[in-house]
């Protein structure tokens, strides 16, 4: 929710990021203040999943220029970890399967790390388990994913759900949900949105990268942008998406080039 | 390795063999003869021989340690942290020695059920057709000179039979004990499922010391029709030990028979475990793995044979390779041409923790039937740095995220043993092993 009185969280000027020496952001800016939802839409290849990984601190991706702060400060200036601890979240498209290991013991795990770094006190196993079925219950998860291994065996929907369980055990200032909506039926959508929506606080901001504008009917974000070659070349109210949805993403291109003409 | 020395080694160890009392069962003692033999006929394997490759044994052809006879007055009190929890029938052995006094006291047969857990020197007497049937039927000699030395040996060991339809609620523990140096043991161990029966055994080799001793075990196992078997082996001997052993299981006719093999300890070890379907819509599920470091090696060589229609196996093997440590790693899986409808899986993948470490790992396909699903992939490598970055992205330093997919990389095998004490145990042991500063 856009509010007078909200604190700037992200501010991103210039951004350029390089894999394997080959530039997909070419100059990303971007501010985002305390309760505010932020769709970025884009056609594949368009960058915005690089976006999402170059602010959680991917190693593979290079930062050739500009500038980001988080909080004021330099993001580049930490560590994945560090991002983490300080309350940026990634959710991940793909999040990874960690056989052997028991969901809640790693989810016991990261709370715990987390919480250490933010001079709070942990919680025993016991008391980790009462706090963590409570988050379940808004994600309407079954007990029975606190003794599998991680992601080991989820469906699709499942792993989502795991990873906004994960934010609303992390309490991230800034969220990033990377395409959360693919591969989802409309029932798990409508869960895992129902997740995002409760966890927002006027204190944190989310930032919703998707391709459809499906997602944006549950979550509804106050402002869209449009990213193509790695640039953001439009922003919007919530009314973009839907245009983009009738239009298709080559009217906004289109105007772009018109634009650059005149 | 000269000849001769290793001829030497052979004729030392098989004199040890003349001082096993002989038996009243004729067939045993033509059995241990023919052994005897044919262990005289082979030679201890080279890194020439294809099957020894990458496992030079000649540093145990220099160690020709005899058996011991005597029992054991080992206190229970040294035995008891290896016992398992919940209660398991336990048969333990001190130096390939039965121990009765730290052996569970079932009566041969337990209850009204018919089951019998004893040793081996107990059942051939009394249970002596039954042995005549299937001892070294399922182990050959012919080809394997530590089987054959084990078989001129045999003397004790664990016998379990399951009677038709017969299951017991409890695991059966099968405790091995090291507590001299410099003595040989040849453990030999039978199980026969009667059809539609179903157990779990726990093959459990540990140590008290940390010296040289060597153990050339065999274990035989028959499944009838439709029986289940769920067989977890564990080799955590003194870092100093050599172990060899073999294993062969035949199935029958709708039978299962699921494997779990963990190698921790051992200078050096080798472990053979050969699998016949030999029945239709037979199944098995063989997991692997090994941890290992410093200048252990670790040999696993598995076979599996679909000899008949329409079974099903699935195989995952891991190593865990530190220091300068050399695991093996050799899958056969065999597809005779009347095993149509043959569904396998193997995956073999393996993590070197330190550059010295050192893995040969070989997938071996051997396909003779056309209406088959065969699987097979090998990798090895470090950690995956898309899942360190996960893991790091969840605010985890570099080291824990690196000690966490680590220590999940062997749990995954340790997680599908149903005793919770003993999975407990092995998970610490994959903990400590894993964990870096």
């Amino acid at each position: 929710m856009i509010s007078p009185d909200s604190k700037l969280l992200l501010e991103i000027r210039g951004l350029r990021a390089s894999i394997n020496s080959i530039e997909i952001l070419k100059g990303v800016d971007l501010t985002v203040r305390s309760g505010e939802v932020h769709a970025i839409m884009g056609i594949n290849g368009s960058g915005k999943s690089t976006l999402a990984k170059v602010l959680a601190g991917h190693a593979a991706y290079e930062v050739t220029g500009g500038t980001v702060l988080f909080e004021g400060s330099n993001l580049f200036d930490l560590a994945p970890e560090e991002r983490a601890r300080a309350g940026v979240f990634l959710a991940f498209q793909y999040p990874i399967e960690i056989p052997g290991v028991a969901n809640n013991q790693f989810l016991r795990l990261t709370y715990n790390t987390v919480q250490t770094h933010r001079g709070k006190d942990e919680l025993d196993p016991l008391e980790f388990d009462d706090f963590v079925r409570e988050k379940m219950k808004m994600l309407e998860m079954s007990p029975d994913f606190l003794d599998r291994s991680v992601n080991a065996g989820f469906s699709g929907g499942e792993k989502k759900r795991n990873e906004i369980l994960q934010m609303a055990l992390l309490e991230p200032h800034l969220s990033i949900l990377d395409e959360t909506d693919s591969g989802l039926d409309i029932d798990a959508l409508r869960i895992v949105a129902n997740g995002v929506n409760q966890l927002a606080t006027k204190d944190s901001a989310t930032i919703l990268v998707t391709h459809y504008q499906r997602l944006l009917n549950y979550i509804v974000p106050d402002y869209v942008h449009v990213m193509e070659a790695g640039r953001i070349i439009k922003t919007g109210g919530k009314q973009l998406a839907v245009d983009l949805e009738s239009h298709g993403y080559d009217w906004v291109s289109a105007e772009q080039r018109a634009a650059a003409r005149i | 390795m000269s000849v001769a020395a290793a001829n030497s080694y052979l004729e030392s160890l098989l004199q040890g063999g003349s001082k096993l009392p002989v038996s009243p069962l004729a067939w045993l003692n033509q059995l241990r003869a023919n052994a005897v033999e044919r262990a005289g006929a082979l030679r201890i394997p080279t890194t020439h021989d294809e099957e020894w490759r990458f496992t030079d044994i000649s540093s145990l052809t220099k160690l020709p340690f005899q058996a011991i006879q005597t029992a054991s007055d080992l206190p229970p009190s040294e035995a008891e942290p290896f016992y398992l929890e919940p209660a398991t029938i336990r048969l333990v052995f001190v130096d390939g020695v039965y121990a009765p006094h730290l052996s569970t006291q079932v009566p041969d047969i337990a209850g009204d059920s018919g089951i019998v857990v004893t040793h081996l020197s107990a059942g051939l007497s009394k249970h002596p057709s039954t042995l005549e049937q299937h001892l070294a039927r399922h182990a050959d000699f012919r080809d394997t000179v530590f089987t054959a030395i084990n078989t001129a040996m045999l003397h004790d060991g664990a016998l379990v039979i399951m009677p038709p339809n017969a299951t017991i609620d409890k695991p059966i523990h099968l405790l091995f004990i090291a507590t001299q140096e410099k003595v040989a043991s040849y453990p030999r161990c039978l199980l026969i499922a009667e059809s539609g029966s179903t157990a779990t055994v726990i093959e459990d080799y540990v140590t008290l010391q940390q010296g040289v001793y060597a153990t050339n075990a065999v274990t035989e196992i028959a499944l009838s029709d439709n029986a289940r078997v769920n067989h977890i082996r564990v080799q955590r001997d003194s870092g100093q030990a050599f172990h060899i052993a073999d294993c062969a299981v035949s199935l029958s006719q709708g039978s299962h028979y699921q494997s779990t093999s963990i190698a921790l300890g051992a200078r050096i070890s080798r472990y053979n475990l050969n699998i016949q379907l030999a029945g239709q819509d037979a199944e098995c599920v063989v997991d692997g793995l090994a941890l290992i470091a410093d200048r252990q090696l670790a040999d696993t060589h598995t076979c599996i044979d679909h000899i008949k229609p329409h079974c099903t196996s699935r195989q995952l093997h891991k190593c865990i390779v530190d220091g300068s440590a050399h695991a093996v790693f050799n899958g056969k899986i065999m597809v005779r041409p009347n095993a149509q409808g043959t569904d396998s899986a193997q995956s073999s993948r393996n993590l070197l923790l330190s550059g010295r470490a050192h893995i040969d790992t070989k997938p071996q396909l051997e396909i003779f039937a056309d209406d088959v699903k065969c699987a097979h992939g090998a990798t090895i490598g470090q950690l995956d740095s898309e899942e360190v970055f996960y893991l790091k992205s969840r605010g985890l330093s570099e080291m824990a995220a690196r000690n966490l997919l680590t220590y999940a990389f062997g749990a995954e095998i340790i997680e599908g043993i149903p005793i919770v004490s003993l999975r407990k145990q092995l998970e610490q042991t994959v903990l400590e092993r894993t964990q870096r500063n």
